[in-house]
């Protein structure tokens, strides 16, 4: 059993409410960190956590908070992200519906330690119902003097406002986050300059992801250090990772990163196993964005060690063999799903959530939808898969913001890793209408190099 | 004594050129010239804002300075980067950046309906020369076209989507120039559209230069609409005493008629200033303006070649042959017909003509 930090308390009755939150020891590191320390000390504390960006690149935070340009008389803003549509990932979801006191209070500390005296929570439009949650939260943090003016006596003030998206995936992207949080058209700016030094309103900003800001809690509480000693290597800490998919047990799950995706997925503390009896075929581990593994790749790195849940082993052996921890959002596909499907269906979010400002994105998408859609549909051709390949590989990298990666990195993980999936499709149109391709051998131990 | 600026050396294609800090990798590239210069198709050095959208200008960074000489893993857009002392740039002397360069092109052309022919942009398309430099002989897209629905922006303007790149100078013009803007981007992605969100006429003054920034077909003027083909005009200098603008054109000739009037562009395709709307679609007569001279055109361009500089005439030889005296006319086929009626104009009438519509000379 794992150490749990941000979701130890999710379930005792009434969390919800201040008065539960506070008897439960919550606000303490407020108390602490804007009585006992100065706002360097808290991002220092927060450097010596090792704590990772949970929004997906997993940038450490605490290098970010000191890359805060921190001119004299111009204001600067913390916004927490929490434009969380990644298919397959609701980790924030959860934290915020149950825990919302907790998120606020992390909100706080790092509006402290940032020098941010109006912090904007920006929300997916789609949790209409969560944003009465937190505004009830601030409501009460602010009763209880944890917010507004003169925080604690100290003469630190902060203010929190949420602010609802309206439905666009691309607003997750902190730049574009940014503007639409000014009100404008959410297409991403084109960096540098960076948020840090000019962000929202062209001063300098910092955004986080909802995780991310939350395990300031109990990296302050429990001090960076001792942080650090949970997780492995430069995978420090908790994370959430929201799981989907074929699994007997969806949900949000706190793991400390010590433990390895099989036991992740088969252990009745976590996913307990696929129903039916059925095998597993293919992971994507990190949210919609990340490349897809197969059962073998992603059970064992292609060194042949155990693949554990972590940033490091997760991203093992790189695009070619590997993936990446990204968002958390841990979807399964058994053996009865179809991997051509599952790019299309992903190809076609990524096509209809491109902002359409920079050329490869925009017209790139659209393309490799209309293809995936043509092989799955049995009309594909043989050449469709290499034209895949090289249009995927002419949108990654080019684009102006990581939307047009996202959407080439599951299209060329599904090639590189299930191209005879793609093939039998082809070869076989009528046949693919019926009937998948099956398991094949997609689960069969990884050929071992031999190491002289 | 005031300091010495200290300037930035740059190598771009392993020409090394000294340019003042806060120089875009385009421009010191533009500075050499030639070759060098990456195309742009949504940068505009006189728009603030405008540039990295449409990704044709990428090139790659082998060293990023002399401070940090690593390079830059990722292709940058050369419009919206600056140069760093003893930067290293290679434009077309990587195999990256054509490679990443072609993709480009063929993205923008996939969806794009190729209708050159029957397009007023034709001959002075940045897209077409761009296709033309890296574009394939064939299309890879087996699919429909994108199509929209049509938009009218009122009595000067002629919005084409189907031709649109979204290089977003348009709006950037509106926004800069004119006092209101009424059009935009609506919707995204591979459907995201300019218009007028509801049908407006874009008639704000200033706002006919949206026309000369546009990169393609998709804004052209409706007062010369299907008037004449680009490369069967003269373009002449002239200028006019205007209390809005500069009053620097360009007119653009057939004969004695001036079929359209733009505003002066540079090498790079660039207005060289802005002009006002009554300059570009009301004064279309010689006597509004005092003409300077013929412009000088690219020897590039397609429309150099109808173009009288240098223009040698061929030598008249049938009077020289027939020892002064002149041919003799068997048939005259210059003079219309009378077989047809040209006294009835067709198009001026209602509906299909009918033999009422030819009454009988008496």
């Amino acid at each position: 059993m794992g150490r749990k930090l941000l979701l130890e308390k999710a379930h005792v009755e009434g969390i919800r409410t201040y008065e539960v939150y506070r008897r439960e020891g919550g606000y303490a590191s407020v108390e602490k960190a804007l009585k006992s320390m100065s706002p360097d000390q808290v991002t220092e504390e927060v450097k010596k956590s090792g704590l990772r960006g949970r929004g997906g690149a997993g940038f450490p935070a605490g290098m970010k908070w000191s890359f805060l340009a921190k001119p004299e008389g111009v204001p600067r803003y913390l916004v927490c992200n929490a434009d969380e549509s990644e298919p397959g990932t609701f980790k924030d979801r959860y934290l915020m519906e149950f825990i919302p006191h907790l998120l606020i209070e992390g909100l706080i500390v790092a509006s402290y330690a940032l020098g941010s005296e109006r912090t904007y929570i920006y929300i997916r439009g789609e949790y209409a119902w969560i944003v009465d949650i937190l505004e009830q939260a601030i409501a009460e943090a602010n009763q209880a003097g944890f917010l507004g003016k003169n925080i604690l006596g100290t003469g630190f003030n902060c203010q929190i406002y949420v602010q609802r998206g309206a439905g666009a995936y691309i607003c997750g992207e902190e730049t574009a986050l940014l503007e639409s949080l000014e009100g404008k058209r959410g297409n991403p700016r084109i960096k540098p300059p960076f948020p840090a030094v000019k962000g929202l309103w062209d001063c300098p900003t910092v955004v986080n992801n909802v995780e991310t800001l939350a395990a300031v809690v109990p990296i302050i509480n429990i001090g960076g250090e001792e942080y650090a000693k949970i997780g492995v290597g430069k995978s420090t800490g908790t994370k959430l990772i929201s799981a989907c998919g074929n699994i007997n047990k969806p949900g949000v799950y706190e793991i400390d990163m010590t433990i390895s995706v099989e036991e992740f997925i088969y252990s009745d503390e976590y996913c307990g196993g696929i129903p039916n009896g059925k095998r597993l075929k293919a992971c994507i581990p990190g949210g919609s964005s990340v490349p897809i593994l197969p059962a073998n790749l992603l059970l064992k790195t292609a060194k042949g060690e155990q693949r554990m849940m972590n940033y490091e082993s997760l991203a093992d052996g790189g695009f070619a063999t590997g993936s990446m921890m990204g968002s958390g959002g841990f979807i399964v596909l058994d053996e009865d799903q179809c991997v051509v499907r599952n790019t299309l269906t992903l190809a076609r979010f990524y096509r209809h959530e491109s902002c359409g400002q920079c050329s490869p994105c925009r017209e790139g998408t659209g393309w490799m939808e209309k293809i995936l859609k043509n092989i799955e549909t049995g009309k594909g051709k043989k050449s469709d898969i290499d034209l895949l390949w090289d249009i995927q590989r002419k949108i990654e990298g080019n684009t102006i913001c990581p939307l047009g990666d996202a959407a080439a990195w599951p299209v060329a993980a599904a090639i590189r890793h299930f191209r005879d999936e793609f093939e039998w499709h082809v070869n076989n149109p009528v046949e693919s209408q019926h009937r998948n391709f099956g398991l094949a051998h997609y689960a069969d131990p990884l050929p071992v190099p031999v190491t002289a | 004594m005031a300091e010495e600026k200290k300037l930035f050396k740059v190598t771009i294609d392993n020409i090394t050129i000294e340019v003042e800090p806060g120089t875009s990798i385009l421009t010191a590239a533009r500075m050499i010239g030639g070759d060098v210069a990456p195309p742009a198709m949504c940068y505009y050095s006189k728009l603030k804002g405008s540039g990295g959208k449409c990704r044709t200008c990428l090139v790659e960074v082998a060293a990023g300075s002399t401070a940090d000489p690593r390079p830059m893993p990722k292709l940058v857009a050369s419009c919206r980067t600056n140069v760093m002392d003893g930067m290293v740039v290679k434009n077309i002397t990587s195999e990256r950046v054509i490679d990443a360069r072609n993709g480009v092109v063929e993205f923008l052309l996939i969806n794009h309906p190729l209708d050159c022919p029957i397009c007023d942009q034709a001959g002075e398309c940045h897209l077409q020369d761009l296709s033309y430099d890296h574009g394939k002989e064939g299309t890879r897209y087996e699919f429909n076209r994108r199509t929209f629905q049509k938009h009218d922006l009122g009595p000067y303007i002629q919005l084409h989507m189907t031709r649109c790149i979204l290089c977003y100078r348009c709006v950037f013009t509106a926004d800069q120039l004119t006092n209101k803007r009424v059009h935009g981007v609506l919707d995204r992605g591979d459907h995201s559209e300019i218009a007028t969100y509801i049908e407006k006429s874009l008639d704000n003054d200033f706002i006919g230069n949206v026309i000369d920034v546009c990169p393609v077909g998709a804004l052209t003027d409706k007062t010369f609409r299907f008037k004449n083909r680009v490369w069967f005009l003269k373009p002449v200098d002239a200028h006019c005493e205007c209390t809005k603008c500069k009053g620097k054109v360009t007119l653009w000739y057939r004969g004695e008629e001036v079929f359209r009037v733009t505003a002066r562009k540079d090498q790079w395709g660039e207005v060289e200033d802005w002009i006002c709307n009554e300059c570009r679609f009301e004064k279309k007569k010689t006597s509004d303006w005092i003409i300077e001279g013929p412009s000088t055109v690219s020897r590039q361009s397609v429309i150099s070649q109808g173009h009288y500089q240098n223009l040698v005439m061929p030598k008249e030889t049938m009077p020289e042959v027939m020892g002064g005296r002149q041919p003799r006319l068997l048939m005259d086929i210059h003079s219309v017909s009378e077989v047809n009626r040209p006294d009835v104009d067709l198009s001026a009438l209602p509906g299909p003509a009918h033999s009422t519509d030819f009454p009988k000379k008496s």
